[in-house]
């Protein structure tokens, strides 16, 4: 998965629905760690402002 | 001057976070907040919605926090028709930036330290136990020691993940939300609105709350699992489009409001979670600010309790959980069962609802009167409703 930073405003709505802790807020920037991440895309499907991508796509 | 160790760290200055630090620091804890931003309060992800009676007990009013008084709530059907509810009494629309710097200053008048712009990022761990806390301030690493952490931090918590506590949300017990504050309105300060409707905001409502005569938060939380298609932005440029084609957009806000149960686990050894992080707000509402200081006012004390018996096992620190049980958590749990069922009516039944409010008088319209007429005509719901209402009241966690 793949954040678009120009889009991502910093919520954190996407860390609440990772089912396995691969997503991290800073006070500047998310970022998935793409190891953990099992592409589940409960964040893709949650985040306000579309700033996910799935990479494949 | 900063210590390394305290009794207590506290992870998020919100509301939640402060009122726990204060209330820790009140009954004789030494305490440190831990706030990741460069001030506590920013930035505002919230509507700003409060009930005068929910937040009086933890803080003195004072207008510098305070953007509108609000009398009235006015419910508006698809069809266009509107109710109006004398919302229990007052409420305000707050100055969210200003209000929680004050309730965080109020933790620090009672001794509690704060570092800003100190981002935590694990917890420390001997002997099986958490220990401590480290954080990344500026660019260094740094760790703090203590006997017990608490959790404030917010919708994006991941201190209770790392504590080995459950706290993912499902798709559908998420609200993805956008929010504008618009400028160059003409609208009545004292009164706040709420649009329902699968085509105005699906699984969820679009809100209008004043911060004066001419600015309001204009917001909508859609249902997590129904925004994939068509977002939450695109549902509220439409109604802004139509409602206020003149008013310009000052603010731009996106954010998750947890419309769950409280967690299973909201206390472990030597850790408590409050606030967003224990999924703690009304799944109705989507309101979290006043469940939060509440949780955060008995988890301080109870954190408080712990220290000076030297007791910080999760058997100890339940007294919280239990508190929190059987001030809020049930009544929480019933709104989590009548939640998917209220957001699921079709919009014949909305119209036919706020039609049905309309004939009452405002000062007699409650939620509760709302919430009957909803579901009276619905056996099979009101039948759920009731076994939900038993489980909750009987729920062990």
């Amino acid at each position: 998965m793949k954040i678009n930073h120009d889009l991502c405003d910093i919520c954190g709505t996407c860390v609440a629905v990772c089912p396995t802790d691969a997503i991290i807020v800073s006070e500047f920037k998310v970022t998935i760690d793409n190891e953990k991440c099992t592409k589940c895309m409960n964040c893709l499907k949650v985040c306000p402002i579309k700033a996910i991508e799935d990479e494949q796509c | 001057m900063l210590k390394d160790r305290y009794d207590v760290v506290v992870i998020g200055a919100g509301p939640a976070g402060s009122v726990a630090a204060r209330f820790a620091a009140e009954n004789g804890a030494s305490v440190l907040v831990l706030e990741r931003d460069r001030e506590p309060g920013i930035p505002v992800r919230c509507a700003e919605g409060v009930s005068h009676k929910g937040i009086a007990p933890f803080i003195e009013i004072d207008e510098r926090w305070i953007a509108s008084t609000i009398e009235v709530a006015r419910l508006h059907s698809p069809d266009g028709n509107e109710a109006h509810m004398l919302n229990n009494g007052t409420g305000y629309v707050l100055e969210r930036r200003v209000f929680d710097a004050e309730l965080c200053s109020l933790a620090c008048k009672f001794g509690a330290d704060l570092i800003t712009k100190a981002d935590a990022i694990d917890l420390i761990w001997e002997n099986n136990r958490i220990v401590g806390v480290k954080y990344k301030y500026l660019n260094e690493i740094k760790t703090v020691k203590c006997n017990i952490v608490i959790g404030a931090d917010g919708v994006e918590s991941r201190v209770g993940r790392w504590a080995g506590i459950d706290t993912k949300v499902k798709l559908e017990d998420i609200d993805t939300c956008v929010q504008y504050t618009l400028a160059g309105m003409k609208i009545d300060k004292g009164s706040c609105d709420f649009y329902f409707g699968e085509k105005v905001s699906p699984g969820g409502y679009l809100w209008i709350f004043p911060k004066s005569d001419t600015t309001a938060n204009v917001g909508i939380g859609l249902s997590g699992h129904l925004a994939h298609k068509k977002g939450p932005k695109e549902y509220l440029d439409e109604f802004v489009e139509r409602n206020f084609p003149k008013a310009k957009i000052i603010y731009t806000v996106y954010g998750g409001v947890p419309t769950a149960d409280t967690l299973k686990e909201i206390v472990r050894d030597n850790i408590m979670l409050v606030g967003d992080a224990a999924r703690q707000v009304n799944p109705i509402t989507g309101g979290g600010i006043v469940q939060g200081m509440i949780a955060g006012s008995i988890a301080g004390k109870v954190a408080a309790e712990a220290i000076k018996k030297q007791n910080y096992s999760q058997k100890f620190l339940k007294k919280y959980r239990k508190e929190w049980n059987k001030r809020i958590g049930k009544n929480q749990s019933l709104m989590f069962a009548i939640k998917n069922k209220f957001f699921g009516m079709k919009d014949e039944k909305f119209n036919s609802i706020v039609a049905f409010c309309k004939k009452l008088p405002p000062e007699k319209l409650t939620l509760k009167e709302l919430f009957t007429e909803a579901i009276k005509d619905d056996p099979k719901l009101v039948l759920g409703i009731a076994k939900a209402f038993i489980k909750s009241k009987f729920k062990k966690i």
